[in-house]
């Protein structure tokens, strides 16, 4: 110990003090890895991420060919009901329109249905701003400070609720499926819990507390565009009513593109539908209420199965497909470049 | 009339000011207003498309950041302030510093400083003299003489001083430490003053006793600060507008044809009633989205690695010298980078190259030269035991010499009798026998210390006397005058009245000069010594002619009687007195010569040779004669005996100047021409096709051009035809070159050539040249430190100027490039995926990411790896920077970052952004969740274009980074790690129950980062973007290698630089 302290003294007092450190960090010398991209990387690089992408892509194409989907576009089909909506006055008729389609195949497995809609721009910055996350929580807020308006208050001060464009604009169409087995009609049973997200349902979306649900909305109003107030979302099901309802859940999460399709039912697997849909003739029968014809919009509704990857979209292996024969293309490039140029060189080195 | 306080104020704040100040002068920076002018964009609710904490947190955190630097710099200033302002000076009254006013009369004591600029009354010295150091202000350690105006240093008790009522009318204090003009009035007389009578606040008296000052004026600094520059980049703010503007006429379009239909769910603004005017708001909108393509944070990155480099330089072990004790320093930060672009060196000769340790190592006395090493006498030093006094660290080695004043040689002995008389040196005797001198220029120190050694040794002085001990005998002569050394004089003399009576003027000074001044009558002894010093200079030695002349009684009252009268002059004074020197000078008797060796440095042709190679320009400028100058030259391998020819330019005139460089520059040219690069411009020999001929000489030259025609060849119309026939030389040496005119040669090429310009040097007369150049190296040498004062960088040996330019100025310069374009490649990938965006959501300014993502992404997920690659990247190992100086071209061609580079980085950023955008676009347009449930929601889409840019940016550092210490490592995946777990955490369930309105995007992370989908997603992502920079990179490093790719993995043997294409390490 004495010893050791003397030392580190004495070197204290030859070492200058100005001196600086002899230190890997201060000296930058610091060991490290250079890594350099050499012949044998590159080309393992290129051929292994080609054959990866390849593979993937593959598996992808197969699994996406096995959905079985269904797509019918109904805005134009039920054409009396699009005119009869044109008009903003009429909003408070009914108007039913029936659709048929054939299966020419069984769709086993899960079914889902969706309605999709075309240009609508679900991705505006003040369409996604005019929402309350916390009036949807449940709390208690002045809406008229939130980015709700114009969709905040009716001009007599009563809140809305829920406030915001997005809201306001709540696709509420409804749809059923009929199927017409042997001239008999019998209808699809469906689910309408479960299609959303399970932290929305049961973190994101709260009712406000109260013994009863329509106490707990007492003293707001309906968006205008709804036909009905928030607590009579679902009479039936308790734990679909009020903002917990899967439906204006699945509206609220806004999509990312102007073309979107979301979830409105699955296919409940009992009875003849145990397997799935059967092939065979069946019938959408829609409530028109959700007009499209005025911002050139389109309506959809979707019936498909689903796999490991999601739905039937190509995209992702086809562009995997694609990325994979670059990659080993450029490999082979690559290869030969190289070689070409090595002889080259030896050929200069020789003379 | 207001008098300054006393009390200095260097520091710039105190606690209440602070912030206010600090603010205003933080927000007088351009890049800070204008992020506070984003900023009051984002309050604007129809505007703001991000929000407010978005620009507020990285602004708040570079202020605070440059706050408290500022604060600190701030308080060591207070406190330097507080210890100057608390010095103690006797005023009549005892008084502190700070409350010295103008008028005041100051008692000084010894050893004190000088509290503020003082007119010298009196002192405890006879005749008012007294001594001052000057080391604070000018840095030069030697005494100064000051002496007060005869009038007043009568006044030596306090009571008359007390009724001093005289008025002293003078210049406005300013930076000229060696001039002033004033003039005291006094019981209806005035008096000239002058430097002389002035005592500068800062100095120190020395060997006075006591002295009594009138403060003539108070406060004001002499210092210097060195400017700095903050990049900023006009091309990427009219990228954005423009940006701006063709979103915001897409947004017109939109709301014109689809939003207007779209209203019934989704109405105008108040107040938009148009969709023109929608565009209007929606092009303020992007801009504030699109400003992440120049962050906050590249100007924080920018000086961090600045500071990094200049650490680093201040570390560097191989920088410190020894036997100085000084390690080199980095003196300002901004610089580093053009450390790595250096195309011409400009540097001073003494002190510099040299040791600027002077010794005297030969002389020629009466047409005999000693001094010889002889050759079989043997390296045995002349043995200076008989004289006592001896300064045992003097040594000659010429025995012959020695004998000869044993001998009693006159013509020896008045050599050096003029040695010891003819000079300024201070001596100062600690003990009987130890003697020590204090010398304003080594040289004077050296010839003196000779003289001693010698038998002739000067003692001591007086203001009227000088003791000199003659081979054991005290003489004391009568000083009589001084006759000064300056610049355009380039000699000095004495006047002294020897103890038998006779008076006699001794002087030395520059041959040139003086030889002229001689008697014809000394002819054949002129030449012979005429032939010495050529012999003398071209060894490389400073030579200094002596020569004596006796004066008559009669003619020296007369004399002096003029030369008290033009002393009085008001106006015009110094051209009288020099007319009077001029004339008094003249038909004197040669003594003889001395010479004077001034050492190389050590490893200074080693360093110049590298710099050479590496395609730097040195130009030596010196005040040295030109034989002088070119052996150093030589010596130092600037010149050598391979050059096709070393051109000469002497002459007097313009028009032989002129004749001189035309010459010159035809000579090149009929050089190369033969050459036989084969094509004949006989016919066409203008000066404006000479520029383009000129830039491709073969063959090497050197310049070597003389002060006076240096002059010429600086005037305004020949400059362009002396820089282009300097420049297509190699070396480039002038001689009795001024500080003003080697500033402007430095201003000549800084004005001509697009280059980075070095100038290095260690003397006051260097420093003009040092603020003139880009760089301003400084060497912390013999000759004070006002070089290193106004200097961006300083060391102590000349030797290390290959290593800060070769390695730190290449690697800075290497760091700064990759760190740039990877800067400007990760902001444009991240910005431009909104652009893309924009077509999809109406031109409305929605942004792709989350806010958080937005505000984070440049400071925490993507900042400190870039970081460390901007501080700790190397490409080759520093000695093979030095094995290879080639390697230090791409930096003067400016290759790494150029408008080219810029654009690549920006193309490749931009090429990211559409992938980044459009694949998970093709994913997202219709994606479901593998249990059918939604993902094609603009949150998912958020989180996943995150995430893989993210990892799309973190693999390009992790190729752009050449070098991974563990702290890369450490960078590099804690940012990934730190990116997942900021997004769970800001994604969790609490803190959204906290704040349900700020937080929206709970449970987004974890619902969309389990499928399968998404990662596949990011992961093409990922190889799109990354393998093309893969095959390009290799394909360059395959084809077309760099010298630094080559060297890298290369042996570590130097082979010749000039070949490119050497065998590839490749397998």
């Amino acid at each position: 110990m004495k010893n050791k302290k003397s030392s580190a003294s004495q070197e204290a007092e030859t070492r200058p003090s100005r001196c600086p450190d002899n230190s890997a960090f201060k000296q930058q010398k610091l060991p490290a890895w250079k890594p350099q991209l050499t012949i044998a990387s590159v080309l393992s690089t290129f051929f292994l991420t080609g054959a990866f992408c390849l593979s993937v892509g593959v598996s992808l194409i197969v699994a996406a060919n096995s959905v079985r989907e269904i797509q019918v576009d109904y805005s134009d089909k039920c054409s009396n009901c699009s005119k009869l909506r044109e008009n903003s006055s009429n909003w408070n008729s009914e108007c039913l329109c029936s659709i048929n389609f054939t299966l020419a195949e069984d769709m086993l497995g899960d079914v889902f249905m969706y309605y999709g809609l075309q240009n609508f721009y679900q991705n505006h910055r003040r369409y996604v701003l005019s929402r309350s996350d916390e009036q949807l929580l449940g709390r208690n807020v002045d809406v008229q400070n939130s980015y709700c308006a114009p969709f905040a208050a009716y001009k007599n001060g009563t809140p809305m609720a829920p406030c915001g464009a997005i809201a306001n604009s709540m696709f509420n169409d409804t749809i059923d499926l009929f199927y017409n087995f042997n001239s008999s009609v019998i209808q699809v049973p469906l689910l309408k819990t479960g299609n959303s997200w399970w932290t929305d349902k049961n973190v994101k979306f709260r009712n406000p507390d109260s013994h009863n649900l329509s106490a707990a909305f007492a003293g707001t109003a309906r968006p205008p565009y709804w036909h009905k107030p928030v607590y009579l979302l679902d009479e039936e099901d308790e734990k679909n009513n009020g903002y917990i309802n899967d439906d204006f859940i699945i509206w609220m999460r806004v999509s990312a593109f102007a073309t979107f399709k979301n979830l409105y039912r699955r296919i409940s697997r009992k009875g003849q539908f145990t397997d799935g849909l059967p092939a065979g003739n069946y019938t959408f029968h829609i409530s028109y209420n959700f007009p499209v014809t005025k911002f050139k919009g389109k309506k959809y509704v979707i019936l498909s199965t689903m796999v490991w990857s999601g739905g039937s979209n190509p995209f992702l292996g086809i562009a995997y497909l694609v990325c994979g024969a670059a990659a080993t293309l450029t490999g082979f490039i690559i290869t030969a470049i190289h070689l070409k140029l090595r002889k080259k060189k030896t050929y200069f080195q020789r003379r | 009339f207001q008098y300054a306080s006393n009390c200095i104020k260097t520091s710039k704040y105190n606690i209440v000011t602070f912030l206010p100040v600090n603010l205003f002068e933080q927000f007088q920076e351009v890049a800070n207003t204008y992020f506070l002018f984003l900023l009051i964009l984002q309050l604007i609710p129809q505007i703001s498309s991000l929000s407010w904490f978005t620009t507020i947190v990285p602004l708040v955190l570079v202020l605070t950041i440059t706050a408290v630097k500022d604060a600190t710099d701030d308080y060591f200033r207070h406190k330097s302030d507080n210890q100057v302002n608390n010095r103690q000076s006797q005023v009549l009254r005892q008084e502190q510093w700070m409350n010295v006013r103008v008028g005041d009369i100051i008692k000084l004591e010894n050893n004190q400083f000088v509290a503020a600029d003082l007119l010298l009354l009196c002192s405890s010295e006879p005749h008012g003299l007294c001594y001052v150091e000057t080391a604070e202000l000018d840095g030069e350690t030697n005494m100064k003489v000051r002496q007060a105006t005869p009038v007043t240093s009568e006044l030596a008790d306090i009571s008359t001083l007390a009724r001093f009522d005289g008025e002293v009318i003078c210049e406005p204090p300013n930076n000229k430490l060696d001039k002033f003009g004033g003039t005291l009035y006094w019981k209806e007389n005035k008096y000239p003053l002058s430097n002389q009578n002035m005592l500068l606040r800062g100095c120190v008296l020395r060997n006075t006793e006591w002295c009594f000052g009138l403060v003539a004026s108070c406060g004001g600094t002499r210092g210097c600060e060195a400017g700095a520059h903050v990049p900023s980049c006009p091309q990427i703010f009219g990228f954005l507008v423009c940006m701006g503007v063709i979103l915001a006429i897409g947004n017109a379009i939109w709301e014109h044809e689809v939003g207007v239909c779209f209203q019934i769910y989704l109405p105008w603004d108040e107040g938009v009633h148009s969709a023109i005017f929608s565009g209007f708001l929606s092009f303020w909108s992007y801009i504030i989205i699109l400003n992440t393509v120049v962050p906050i944070s590249l100007y924080v990155s920018v000086e961090v690695i600045r500071l990094g480099h200049s650490y680093f330089i201040n570390w560097d072990k191989k920088m410190y010298c020894a036997k100085r004790r000084t390690p080199a320093e980095a003196r300002t930060t901004t610089l580093n980078e053009e450390l790595g672009q250096v195309e011409y060196i400009f540097s001073d000769k003494t002190g510099t190259l040299t040791q600027n340790i002077m010794v005297f190592s030969k002389c020629s006395v009466n047409g005999h030269s000693y001094g010889e090493h002889g050759g079989c006498t043997g390296p045995e030093p002349v043995d200076f035991s008989f004289n006592p006094l001896a300064d045992p660290g003097f040594q000659f080695w010429d025995p012959s010499l020695l004998e000869a004043v044993q001998l009693g040689d006159p013509h020896v002995h008045e050599f050096f009798r003029l040695l010891s008389l003819c000079h300024t040196v201070m001596s100062e005797e600690k003990s009987e026998g130890e003697l020590y001198y204090k010398a304003q220029s080594p040289d004077e120190g050296a010839l003196v210390t000779a003289a001693r050694n010698f038998g002739f040794v000067f003692r001591s002085r007086t203001p009227k006397t000088i003791t000199v001990h003659e081979l054991g005998r005290a003489i004391t002569y009568q000083l009589l005058a001084i006759l000064d050394f300056n610049n355009i004089r380039k000699r000095m003399s004495v006047i002294v009245r020897s103890p038998e009576g006779k008076i006699r003027l001794y002087c030395k000074g520059a041959d040139t000069i003086l030889l002229e001044r001689l008697h014809p009558s000394n002819q054949d002894l002129t030449n012979v010594t005429t032939d010495h010093l050529n012999e003398y200079a071209g060894e490389g030695l400073r030579t200094l002619v002596l020569a004596c002349k006796d004066l008559e009684e009669s003619y020296y009252e007369d004399w002096a009687e003029r030369l008290r009268r033009a002393s009085g002059a008001p106006e015009a004074r110094e051209d009288r007195l020099a007319r009077l020197y001029d004339e008094v000078e003249h038909n004197m008797t040669l003594l003889g010569a001395t010479a004077i060796e001034d050492k190389l440095q050590q490893g200074v042709p080693e360093t110049i040779a590298i710099l050479t190679l590496a395609n730097i320009k040195i130009w030596v400028l010196t005040g040295d004669k030109q034989e002088t100058a070119v052996n150093i030259g030589y010596s130092c391998k600037m010149l050598t005996d391979d050059m096709t020819e070393v051109f000469v330019v002497t002459g007097h005139t313009v028009l032989e100047v002129r004749e001189e460089l035309r010459k010159a520059r035809e000579k090149m040219m009929d050089g190369s021409r033969s050459m036989g690069n084969g094509f004949s411009y006989q016919e066409k020999l203008s000066s404006s096709k000479l520029t383009s001929v000129l830039e491709a000489i073969a063959g090497e030259y050197a310049l070597v051009i003389n002060g006076h025609s240096l002059a010429h060849a600086l005037e305004a119309d020949m400059e362009v035809e002396f820089l282009e026939t300097a420049c297509a030389c190699k070396a480039v040496i002038c001689c009795r070159v001024t500080p003003l005119q080697k500033a402007q040669v430095v201003e000549l090429v800084k004005k001509y050539k697009k280059a980075v310009t070095l100038a290095i040097g260690d003397g006051a007369n260097d420093v003009s040249m040092i603020k003139t150049a880009h760089i301003g190296v400084g060497i912390s040498g013999q000759e004070g430190i006002q070089a290193v004062l106004a200097s961006d960088y300083s060391f102590s040996q000349f030797k290390f100027l290959q290593r800060l330019l070769l390695v730190h100025g290449r690697w800075s310069y290497l760091r700064m490039c990759k760190f740039l374009c990877y800067f400007f490649y990760k902001n444009f990938a991240f910005t431009m995926v909104h652009f893309w965006f924009g077509f999809f959501c109406g031109f409305s300014a929605q942004t792709v990411y989350d806010q958080y993502f937005i505000t984070l992404y440049n400071i925490v997920y993507t900042s400190l790896p870039v970081l460390a690659m901007g501080v700790f990247d190397q490409d080759v190992p520093e000695q093979r920077s030095m094995e290879y100086p080639k390697l230090y071209e791409p930096g003067q061609l400016n290759l790494l970052f150029n408008k080219r580079e810029f654009f690549i980085c920006i193309a490749q950023g931009i090429y990211t952004s559409v992938l980044m955008f459009f694949i998970p676009y093709g994913v997202f347009a219709d994606a479901t969740r593998d249990d059918g449930a939604q993902l094609a929601d603009y949150q998912s889409f958020a989180v996943t274009v995150a995430t893989s840019l993210v990892i799309v940016v973190s693999v390009q550092i992790g190729l752009d980074t050449g070098f991974w210490t563990a702290i890369n490592h450490f960078f590099i995946w804690g940012s990934l790690a730190a990116y997942f777990a900021i997004l769970f955490a800001m994604h969790s369930d609490g803190l959204f129950q906290m704040f349900p309105n700020q937080f929206r995007f709970v449970g987004n992370a974890q619902n969309t980062l389990a499928q399968p989908t998404v990662w596949l997603t990011i992961a093409l992502t990922t190889v799109v973007c990354i393998m093309p920079v893969v095959a390009f990179r290799f394909l360059k490093l395959d084809l077309k290698p760099e010298l630094s790719d080559t060297v890298r993995g290369g042996p570590s043997h130097p082979v010749p630089s000039y070949g490119l294409g050497g065998p590839l390490p490749l397998f």
